[in-house]
């Protein structure tokens, strides 16, 4: 019992670890940042192409989806970061995996808004289109609220997804939370700081998570 | 044309092409493990649930909580590096196993559950009403109905963990993804990294696929 205390919980390992792990955690937060939105609005561009009545525009966007989808994240890093360099094209870790995160999260916010979408009534745009708007007013001020309104609950459990997706970024050695822990366990052949990266990360999502679950509890329990 | 050259140079594929069909078998037999234990334990626990006991009750919901808010990488050295420092050696493929078994396990008792909740009372009284018992009623009556509706998120979600048997490459389990890499750096070729995406686009595309056509049949279903 006391050597498991001592390899995972162990207070003055941790506490060395904590500023390195911080600084990891902001480096975290700034790729949550930027990969978030690039997913959001790519998600939505893809989305609208494809339900575009433009045959040409729909089944690229259908295919693009259905490719990103198909191929694990790490996968996708590992191509742009180490096969890339391949044909000259050499990117920095961040920028790695900003690529190749907003290719794999474009595709995965886009099945997300296209659902949404989809379950907008048609009476909706042709109501709106008669009083007038025009075509991307219409998109904007009728369909879009409610569209964004009807899956806000997988929209949040996606971003869930991304944050977590971003400790794969430890492995193009990006500095940030899990990269930093592993460095920590590495010097101080010590698990504890993997445990305190886990605390941390569990800070950050745990409340997130609770509101997802009871998000679609009251939806489910309102049909 | 240098472009084909460094991406399907036609000597690395098939020099490298045994290992990887090789690693695409590792991959699905850790999937298929993955999916079977995960989905099985997720509707243990989601029946178990169904008990009402507070405690029991307690400790599923927080561990489909962590399982659910912790990125699977982090449990995956945690496992990996200290069990070993502990004494205890597990293989790669045994941490990626019991894993992702257990982030399936906690979605898919989250999704049964979900799916438990939506089922009418009237059933559940008409189940006891006819003179099953509570455990007859749950497996007969509630907990199929249940099931069919949970089918398309939980497909989604096999999809999505199987995907993460990838993260099998950073504590060298030979899948995919692993033997492809270090078969880039032997080759100094980034052929075998096509030759990975490729492996992975036969394996999932068909899935896919598969999970367009279970939410159109189940969507119009309920």
């Amino acid at each position: 019992m006391d050597t498991f205390i001592q390899t995972f919980f162990n207070i003055d390992i941790m506490m060395q670890a904590f500023p390195l792990l911080m600084k990891g955690a902001v480096m975290t937060l700034k790729l949550c940042a930027v990969v978030i939105l690039c997913g959001l609005t790519g998600g939505l561009m893809l989305a609208l192409a494809a339900l575009s009545p433009r045959r040409f525009l729909r089944w690229s966007a259908i295919g693009f989806i259905d490719l990103f989808r198909a191929l694990p994240p790490l996968v996708l890093l590992v191509f742009v970061y180490s096969g890339l360099p391949f044909a000259g094209i050499r990117l920095a870790p961040f920028w790695a995996v900003v690529i190749a995160f907003f290719l794999n999260n474009s595709a995965y916010f886009a099945e997300v808004f296209r659902a949404g979408i989809n379950a907008v009534p048609k009476g909706q745009t042709e109501a709106a289109r008669a009083t007038g708007l025009s075509g991307p007013q219409t998109l904007i001020h009728v369909v879009l609220p409610q569209a964004i309104r009807n899956v806000l609950p997988d929209l949040l459990s996606n971003t869930v997804e991304v944050v977590k997706l971003t400790s794969l970024a430890s492995v193009v050695s990006l500095s940030e939370l899990l990269y930093n822990a592993n460095m920590a366990r590495s010097v101080t052949y010590n698990s504890s700081p993997l445990v305190l990266a886990a605390g941390m990360y569990l800070v950050l999502l745990w409340p997130l998570v609770r509101v997802v679950s009871r998000y679609q509890r009251g939806l489910s329990s309102s049909h | 044309m240098r472009f084909l050259e460094t991406f399907f140079n036609g000597q690395v594929i098939l020099n490298y092409l045994p290992d990887l069909v090789h690693a695409m078998g590792v991959t699905l037999g850790l999937a298929a493990a993955t999916i079977v234990t995960g989905i099985l334990c997720g509707a243990a626990l989601a029946c178990l649930r169904v008990a009402g006991l507070k405690v029991v009750n307690f400790f599923i919901i927080v561990f489909a909580d962590i399982m659910r808010a912790l990125p699977p990488l982090v449990l995956i050295m945690i496992l990996f590096f200290g069990m070993s420092s502990l004494g205890l050696n597990l293989s790669g493929w045994t941490v990626i196993y019991i894993v992702l078994s257990l982030v399936l396990a906690a979605f898919s008792e989250e999704i049964f559950w979900g799916g438990l909740t939506s089922i009418p009372a009237g059933q559940w009284e008409a189940g006891r009403a006819t003179g099953l018992s509570r455990a007859q009623t749950l497996f007969h009556i509630t907990f199929p109905q249940a099931a069919r509706r949970g089918i398309p998120p939980l497909v989604n979600r096999v999809l999505a963990t199987t995907k993460l048997t990838a993260l099998g490459s950073v504590i060298g389990v030979k899948e995919i993804l692993s033997v492809s890499s270090s078969a880039q750096s032997f080759s100094g070729s980034a052929t075998p990294l096509t030759m990975a995406a490729i492996a992975y686009l036969i394996i999932f595309i068909p899935a896919v696929i598969l999970s367009h056509w279970i939410e159109r049949r189940y969507h119009f279903a309920t």
